[in-house]
């Protein structure tokens, strides 16, 4: 597979929210074909965390790797190897969930017609392809960010609540999701409060304490 | 799946930003009512004779021009921040400096162009004489165009900070001044049948100047606002 090998550590991160010490040396390493759940309580620093992986917020101190190369530096590869999923859908209400994927998705990889309707075939909205996003549940924005996922040939996943608002087989589609790409060798990393793949093999746990 | 070339991503910005305008049509020709309005009420408010009014009608088409493209400046970035889009475009792997520049390049066209466009016409009405058309399209081409720029690397600024249309113009204004000055001008010489060589030169300067480090602040000031 593609991301064989692929590798994900951080060693002593700390980072600051105004003068919040919120993370404190944090440290961790994901490997290809392995799931990183990030749990613990509300305000704790996940989204912190996950924010300062994916490079939108700095960290005062603190390595990080991606491949065995230093992220710091090789930014731009780094970022196209990693798909995000935060806490907001980044959906433009005006647009059509077709729309939504070809503007945003597109930035990324040239996408044709075909890849937009598998994907949203994928995540169960397809039907919903040409309605404006605003018109859409809460559950079915949430999907059309996850189809997202699955268009971003990524091999890193980073993924904040990703079940937040979605109905159960939503939360199955989700896991279905993240094990099949941990299983073709990718990687995923999620802060979650459900449960969310608690049995499978594939699950490594990080709790942060207050 | 291949990559998307940075030409491709910059277009995609651009078509997104038409489409969602098209959808909004009422947000874009704000800022051309308001700079018709504003001109016609010049002879009104003042006097209906042609030869006082053109003394002053390039002056009057500049500042109008450029009060209106301030009007639309300050919701340039603030939907894609709060729902979430920039963060996406940071982590895109495409330059962000280009990817914003493309977005203020859509809005100039949305918002600028139209003013420009405009003008000939609202300028015979305070009297401008035909041969200063010219003269007056391309400085406020230029001028609009930088504005454009100097209101994005603005508006990505104060994006973070609530209410913030006062700090926007109170950033904004004082560095469109030389734009208005040499602008201004350049019609003013036309009129008084000299070559506007020199202020369009300058206005050309400073629009260059304006787009290749434009990007640069505009993609600092962005990421600065999504740390938040």
């Amino acid at each position: 597979m593609a991301f064989d090998g692929a590798l994900f550590e951080a060693r002593a991160i700390n980072a600051w929210r105004g003068d919040r010490h919120i993370l404190r040396d944090v440290s961790f390493t994901v490997r290809s074909g392995e799931f990183l759940k990030i749990t613990g309580p509300n305000g704790v620093g996940k989204t912190t965390l996950l924010r300062v992986i994916c490079g939108l917020l700095p960290a005062e101190t603190g390595a990080m790797q991606w491949r065995g190369q230093p992220i710091r530096g090789a930014v731009d590869e780094f970022h196209t190897d990693l798909a995000y999923l935060g806490h907001l859908n980044s959906l433009k209400s005006d647009l059509t969930a077709r729309e939504n994927l070809k503007f945003l998705s597109g930035l990324r990889q040239s996408l044709t017609t075909e890849d937009i309707d598998s994907a949203l075939d994928r995540v169960g909205i397809l039907s919903r392809g040409d309605l404006p996003a605003r018109s859409l549940s809460a559950g079915q924005k949430r999907r059309l960010a996850l189809a997202r996922l699955v268009l971003a040939d990524a091999a890193l996943w980073i993924l904040d609540e990703p079940v937040t608002n979605l109905d159960t087989a939503g939360i199955a589609l989700v896991e279905e999701l993240i094990h099949e790409h941990v299983s073709g060798g990718g990687l995923a990393i999620a802060a979650a409060h459900q449960r969310l793949l608690d049995d499978a093999a594939i699950l490594r746990r990080l709790e942060l304490e207050p | 799946m291949k990559r998307t070339p940075i030409f491709e991503a910059a277009r995609l910005v651009f078509q997104r930003d038409l489409t969602l305008a098209w959808r909004r049509w009422d947000e874009v020709t704000q800022p051309l009512i308001f700079y018709v309005v504003v001109t016609t009420m010049f002879p009104l408010a003042t006097t209906p004779d042609l030869a006082q009014l053109r003394v002053i009608s390039g002056g009057v088409v500049w500042v109008a021009a450029l009060l209106s493209s301030l009007l639309a400046l300050e919701a340039l970035f603030r939907s894609d921040v709060e729902d979430g889009t920039t963060e996406q475009w940071v982590l895109s792997g495409q330059p962000l400096g280009w990817l914003l520049l493309s977005k203020v390049a859509a809005h100039w066209m949305l918002t600028g162009l139209p003013l420009v466009v405009m003008s000939p016409i609202v300028g015979t009405a305070l009297g401008l004489p035909f041969n200063a058309w010219g003269t007056l399209v391309i400085s406020l081409l230029l001028g609009t165009g930088t504005l454009s720029i100097l209101g994005g690397i603005g508006a990505a600024l104060t994006v973070g900070v609530r209410r913030g249309s006062v700090l926007l113009s109170l950033l904004v204004l004082p560095l469109a001044m030389p734009l208005l000055i040499f602008g201004a001008r350049s019609v003013g010489m036309v009129m008084d049948g000299e070559s506007p060589a020199g202020p369009l030169q300058l206005l050309a300067a400073i629009f260059f100047m304006a787009l290749s480090l434009g990007p640069l602040a505009m993609s600092a000031a962005i990421r600065i606002s999504v740390e938040n």
